[in-house]
């Protein structure tokens, strides 16, 4: 019993940042319409800078994490003035092509300069040990940042002005306007917000497992997935489908080779989208 | 059907593509044109989903790799013809594409597109596990597979030729289904899908036809490509870099219309050829594709043909 249970806790540990992921991904849905396909390769962008700042530069692993975030909502607004704003409005096709091509290039360029090698970055925290059982250090620590950063999110969302106005344009962009929002200025911000998040929790899985270029296509998937569990557009929901998403793996490990866990991923991934096009955490939207 | 100047195009541009290389014996050119024939087949079976539906199928090589698996299993292990093998790979994948179609008809726009991402995942990671199929190392087939069709050097023509078949079919497939009254209420879904709905197109039905439409022929194609290469194996089967260069030939040549996806083909089939063989460029290929993809997006959503067709507004008879 013990055994499951730890392996449980230790899911939903990596879960939470799987969410913080996905509410990044959702924030960008949300309030513009738009599926990021580039997501995973601003994950791995995250992954890396860990990699760089910490493992080169020799800055403490946790504090390259602020710097990311300021980073990522930079690179984010940028991204979005040169590959998002013309589309914004268009037909989803456009914006699911435009973005795929912005991860083509990331990817790509990614390829180019750091090769498919796998890269690992060692961080040691102390475990925390329990009946017998120890859970990793990274693992706590990576989940208490991302309840954290989630948790900044949320004030930013419901107790600033510049949230509000992103939660108007998510609502209705052009009564947003009428009311004197300048909404192409939120649009770009929420699209940097949401690089933001998908940038730290690159870090944050990067401090837990080895990583390679091509590691974000798997996290953008397990994105995908909680973002449906959580419901398109709801950030809340993101965290709670990551947490249940990171439940059903620690649930499922013990009895099936590692092989068959993203078959049951995807399978729950097609299965929630006929059943819960809109999710099944879907209590409140942005 | 046969009224039009346009399908009799088809067919001649067909009998080119097949006679060339056998007329000059030109190995190396039917290699080239055997790529380009493939990825003909892709686009254009592809743009009957994109560029009339107006639904993007992230996972359309699915279709091929499947096909591929399905038809070099029946040949190996139960010693199926080869024609035989690959129509019964087509029908079997046309068949489960349907059935899941079914499932996911009520699916709209982007959950789609994002559902289709899920399933070539899913498909490539249950044939990973599955055991009769090689798992992860694939399926070889033994030089006694190519017996029938008169020993290795033959049968890489014979599939060659029907390769080429294939491709004519595929165009001919698009004018047919855009001359038709299934054609013009698909067109008219991916114009406005309520509005389809509300004229009476059975829109749900009608996507989940397209969508099993859309995969017979690259299945069957997938049979014979991977009969030709002889080994199967997942990770280039489900390639979904693959799936998105397809998209991206479907746009450089122009959405919707039915030259244009094999031209986007053939030019991007081109380019490629022309960037791996530049030592400086071949790493950054990708990068390439996607600036490309982001410009003609953002700048030609309509695509060469878009061009083409408003520079020179005459060519519109003719070239659709």
């Amino acid at each position: 019993m013990i055994p499951i249970l730890a392996s449980i806790v230790d899911g939903v540990l990596i879960g939470t940042v799987y969410g913080l992921a996905a509410m990044g991904l959702t924030l960008i849905w949300g309030v513009m319409n738009v599926i990021n396909l580039a997501h995973g390769a601003f994950i791995v962008l995250g992954m890396f800078a860990l990699y760089f700042l910490a493992a080169a530069l020799g800055l403490p692993a946790y504090g390259t994490v602020p710097i990311v975030l300021a980073a990522g909502f930079a690179f984010g607004i940028v991204v979005y003035w040169i590959a998002v704003h013309r589309i914004i409005g268009r037909p989803e096709l456009m914006s699911l092509l435009s973005t795929f091509a912005v991860n083509m290039v990331l990817v790509g360029l990614g390829t180019a300069l750091w090769t498919t090698s796998p890269y690992n970055v060692p961080v040691t925290v102390p475990g925390v040990t329990l009946r017998g059982y120890t859970f990793t250090g990274t693992h706590l620590m990576a989940a208490l940042l991302a309840v954290a950063i989630a948790g900044l999110l949320y004030l930013l969302l419901y107790h600033t002005r510049i949230g509000k106005a992103v939660r108007a344009v998510a609502g209705n962009r052009e009564a947003a306007e009428l009311s004197g929002i300048p909404t192409t200025q939120v649009l770009a911000m929420a699209f940097g917000l949401g690089i933001a998040l998908a940038g730290a929790s690159g870090t944050l899985i990067a401090t837990m497992f080895p990583f390679t270029v091509l590691s974000g296509e798997a996290y953008q998937l397990k994105s995908f997935v909680v973002t449906v569990l959580g419901g398109l557009g709801n950030p809340a929901g993101a965290l709670l489908g990551g947490i249940a998403l990171g439940l059903i793996e620690g649930l499922a490990t013990p009895f099936m080779p590692v092989s068959w866990t993203p078959i049951i991923e995807f399978g729950l991934f097609v299965l929630c989208l006929i059943a819960f096009p809109r999710g099944i955490f879907a209590l409140t939207r942005v | 059907m046969w009224r039009r100047p346009f399908p009799w195009l088809i067919a001649l541009a067909t009998l080119l593509f097949a006679l060339v290389p056998y007329w000059t014996n030109d190995v190396q050119l039917r290699e080239s044109l055997l790529l380009a024939a493939v990825y003909v087949i892709l686009a254009s079976n592809l743009n009957l989903l994109i560029g009339y539906a107006g639904y993007v199928n992230f996972g359309n090589i699915v279709f091929f790799g499947l096909g591929g698996y399905v038809c070099v299993y029946l040949v190996s292990t139960w010693h199926w013809p080869l024609v035989l093998a690959a129509t019964a790979a087509g029908v079997f994948v046309s068949a489960l594409t349907l059935l899941f179609g079914l499932g996911i008809l009520h699916l709209r726009g982007a959950f789609f597109a994002l559902a289709t991402i899920g399933v070539n995942e899913a498909v490539k990671q249950l044939v990973t596990n599955f055991e009769p199929w090689g798992g992860a190392t694939g399926i070889y087939l033994s030089m006694d597979a190519y017996a029938p069709l008169g020993g290795p050097m033959r049968a890489l023509w014979t599939t060659y030729l029907l390769v080429i078949a294939v491709m004519g079919l595929s165009l001919l497939l698009s004018y047919a289904i855009k001359n038709s009254k299934f054609g013009l209420g698909l067109l008219a879904i991916g114009q406005n899908e309520d509005a389809a709905g509300t004229l009476g197109v059975p829109t749900a039905h009608f996507k989940a036809l397209i969508y099993s439409i859309s995969a017979f022929l690259p299945a069957f194609a997938g049979g014979l490509y991977y009969f030709k290469s002889g080994i199967i194996e997942p990770g280039s089967a489900f390639n979904l870099g693959l799936s998105i260069e397809a998209i991206v030939m479907v746009m450089l040549g122009g959405q919707g219309t039915i030259i244009g996806p094999a031209l986007g083909a053939f030019v991007y089939e081109e380019m490629r050829g022309a960037l791996l063989t530049a030592e400086a460029l071949s790493h950054f290929q990708l990068v390439i594709a996607g600036a490309l993809l982001l410009v003609i997006v953002l700048f030609v959503p309509d695509g060469l043909m878009g061009f083409i067709h408003r520079r020179w507004p005459r060519t519109r008879r003719w070239l659709e």
